[in-house]
């Protein structure tokens, strides 16, 4: 279980997050959605470690996380960040094989980061130069060096966390599907997915657990998410009139 | 008609293989490499040393009676190697200080020439000299020649940090900042030097000529044992980075992620950078474009891995700037060539060209 009691960061007069109390838990995929600037990457970075909040604190298995060293948080989480930038001349497989190492995983468990490759649908890509894929190809590049790093879902010290930060940005529809499959998959044995998502649809779709962010908030919790991704929340959340729901949701504007 | 359609899996297998043992081969050949030029930087010069001469002064040398030549002993052991072995640490110094700037700076255009290292360490030199010379300070005779490399050393820190803490926001670090300033950097700290240079008579002070430009021809046994100790410190430093500097590459969050402190990484890399720079300089005076051609064409070769990137580009570095050497001493025989003149049109337009491929992604 990944826990953030009463979180509040501000990057000078702004107040980035506001009290934010959450929980991801071990087994389950949540999501966290909200409008630009809701704080949804800020509160991330605060579950992996990388920022420290001003306020409150964030416990991963019991322990608070500041407690923590770098080396075991790689060991007990991987983070997707939203993009990466890599301007040296790195293969597919050698990108991968940074989550080996990170993984602190030994020589012989070499054939994980192939398994991972596999995995996101880039089998056959390993010795092409990572600069000259796609941006939806390395980001997927990207998804399978986290995968690589906390490949087993549980391990004998406990379970995973796999940290998505908007992981279908710069996908085409399949490869959104099938990046949110892979992180249910995860979910299913054992591990904690938390997920940054702006699609509704494929939030309330793949989503154990929706969390609502509004201005640095916690607006609404649940783990049914198509009973969160309303008009409701449409209207209060995202400041769209009933015009722009019919137009955009013909069904769910019918179903009131 | 048959139509051989290419096998794609077999033609990735072996890019995959021709990989692997060039990076198998690698360590061997540059060796190898470095040995000839070794024996080509003592042979070759002003007064012919046979090859034969010189095998049979270094067997003297070992207590072997081989008949060498007085001439043949002086010239091999007082002129040529400590020449041949500053030439070494100087080129592998700045070489390995390149490839660590480019993984800081996370470009492959940083230069420690370029982007004014070497020149705050040529500043930070000079100016010891001539404030123990103005004081008129009496220092212990073992303390001297290590006095240079020290200062350098700090000369670079300072840029180094300075350049670091003006090109990098949040983790991010931006190209054409870390050029322009850098470049600004150096012309400052130049100027300086300089400046004080030529406001003093003090005949530790070679000409401008070697700060600006570099020269192996200073080099003595003392001078030599002076910088050993900052380009062994970054040698023995190097297994220890290599991980570290691949995941630093990908950024400084995603090195946290990764299960590196990225604050810690980064001083022990600007340590080793400015410890290879300083002493580089102190030892030979700004000699550029080694740090940015010895990494670029490793790269070319190798691939990006720091691993292998790191002691290979020492072992190329040395060897190139040996190269570079005799060619300094050949050309316009029996007159000297600045060094930093042969690096300069060999590096310069490998610079270009990194510059024109990346154009689309710097975008200054």
């Amino acid at each position: 279980m990944i826990e953030a009691h009463h979180l509040t960061l501000r990057l000078g007069r702004a107040t980035i997050l506001d009290n934010v109390s959450l929980a991801a838990p071990a087994g389950k995929l949540t999501v966290l959605i909200g409008p630009n600037g809701a704080g949804k990457s800020t509160a991330l970075k605060c579950l992996t470690g990388e920022l420290r909040p001003d306020g409150g604190t964030v416990m991963l298995a019991g322990r608070a996380i500041d407690t923590l060293s770098a080396g075991e948080l790689a060991r007990r989480r991987a983070v997707l960040p939203q993009s990466s930038v890599l301007s040296f001349p790195f293969t597919v497989a050698e990108v991968v094989e940074l989550g080996l190492r990170a993984g602190q995983r030994r020589p012989s468990e070499r054939a994980i980061a192939q398994d991972a490759l596999d995995l996101v649908g880039m089998r056959g890509f390993s010795d092409r130069l990572y600069q000259t894929l796609s941006g939806g190809e390395q980001q997927r590049v990207h998804l399978a060096r986290v995968l690589t790093q906390v490949w087993e879902p549980v391990a004998e010290d406990g379970p995973r966390y796999l940290f998505l930060d908007e992981p279908t940005s710069s996908l085409d529809i399949r490869h959104q599907i099938d990046v949110l499959e892979i992180a249910t998959g995860f979910a299913r044995r054992g591990g904690g997915v938390v997920v940054v998502l702006h699609d509704l649809e494929l939030a309330a779709s793949y989503a154990d657990r929706l969390i609502v962010l509004q201005r640095g908030r916690v607006v609404a919790t649940g783990d049914d998410a198509h009973a969160i991704v309303a008009p409701d929340l449409l209207r209060s959340v995202y400041g769209l009139d009933d015009a722009m729901i019919a137009k955009r949701w013909p069904a769910m504007a019918q179903a009131r | 008609m048959v139509i051989a359609i290419p096998d794609e899996n077999a033609g990735t297998a072996s890019v995959a293989e021709r990989r692997a043992w060039r990076r198998r081969m690698s360590i061997p050949v540059l060796v190898a490499l470095l040995a000839a030029a070794i024996v080509a930087s003592a042979t070759i010069g002003a007064t012919d040393v046979s090859f034969n001469g010189a095998f049979k002064a270094v067997g003297q040398a070992l207590g072997w009676e081989t008949g060498a030549t007085l001439r043949d002993r002086v010239v091999l052991f007082d002129i040529r190697l400590p020449r041949t072995v500053m030439g070494i640490m100087v080129g592998a110094g700045l070489a390995m200080a390149g490839a660590m700037m480019q993984g800081l700076f996370r470009n492959p255009l940083a230069d420690p020439a370029l982007i004014g290292i070497s020149a705050g360490a040529a500043l930070a030199a000079v100016s010891v000299i001539v404030l123990i010379a103005g004081a008129g300070l009496a220092l212990p005779a073992w303390l001297v020649p290590h006095l240079l490399p020290v200062s350098a050393f700090f000369g670079s820190l300072v840029v180094t940090t300075a350049l670091y803490s003006v090109a990098t926001r949040a983790g991010r670090t931006s190209v054409a900042t870390m050029l322009l300033a850098g470049i600004a950097f150096a012309a400052l700290a130049m100027a300086l030097t300089g400046l004080i240079v030529f406001h003093s008579d003090d005949t530790q002070l070679r000409d401008f000529t070697f700060w600006n430009m570099g020269s192996l021809g200073g080099a003595t046994w003392t001078r030599v044992a002076g910088i050993a100790p900052f380009v062994l410190m970054t040698v023995l430093a190097l297994p220890f980075i290599g991980n570290g500097l691949n995941a630093l590459l990908l950024g400084e969050a995603e090195a946290f992620h990764m299960g590196y402190s990225p604050e810690r990484l980064k001083r022990w890399i600007v340590v080793l950078a400015a410890a290879a720079t300083g002493a580089a300089v102190a030892g030979a005076g700004v000699i550029g474009f080694v740090g940015i051609v010895v990494p670029h064409i490793l790269r070319q070769v190798l691939g990006a891995d720091n691993r292998l990137l790191l002691p290979a580009s020492a072992l190329l570095g040395a060897a190139l700037l040996i190269f570079a050497d005799i060619l300094s001493r050949l050309l316009v025989a029996p007159a000297e060539l600045p060094i930093g003149i042969i690096t300069a049109v060999i590096g310069a337009p490998v610079f270009i060209s990194i510059l024109l491929r990346r154009r689309s992604v710097i975008d200054i």
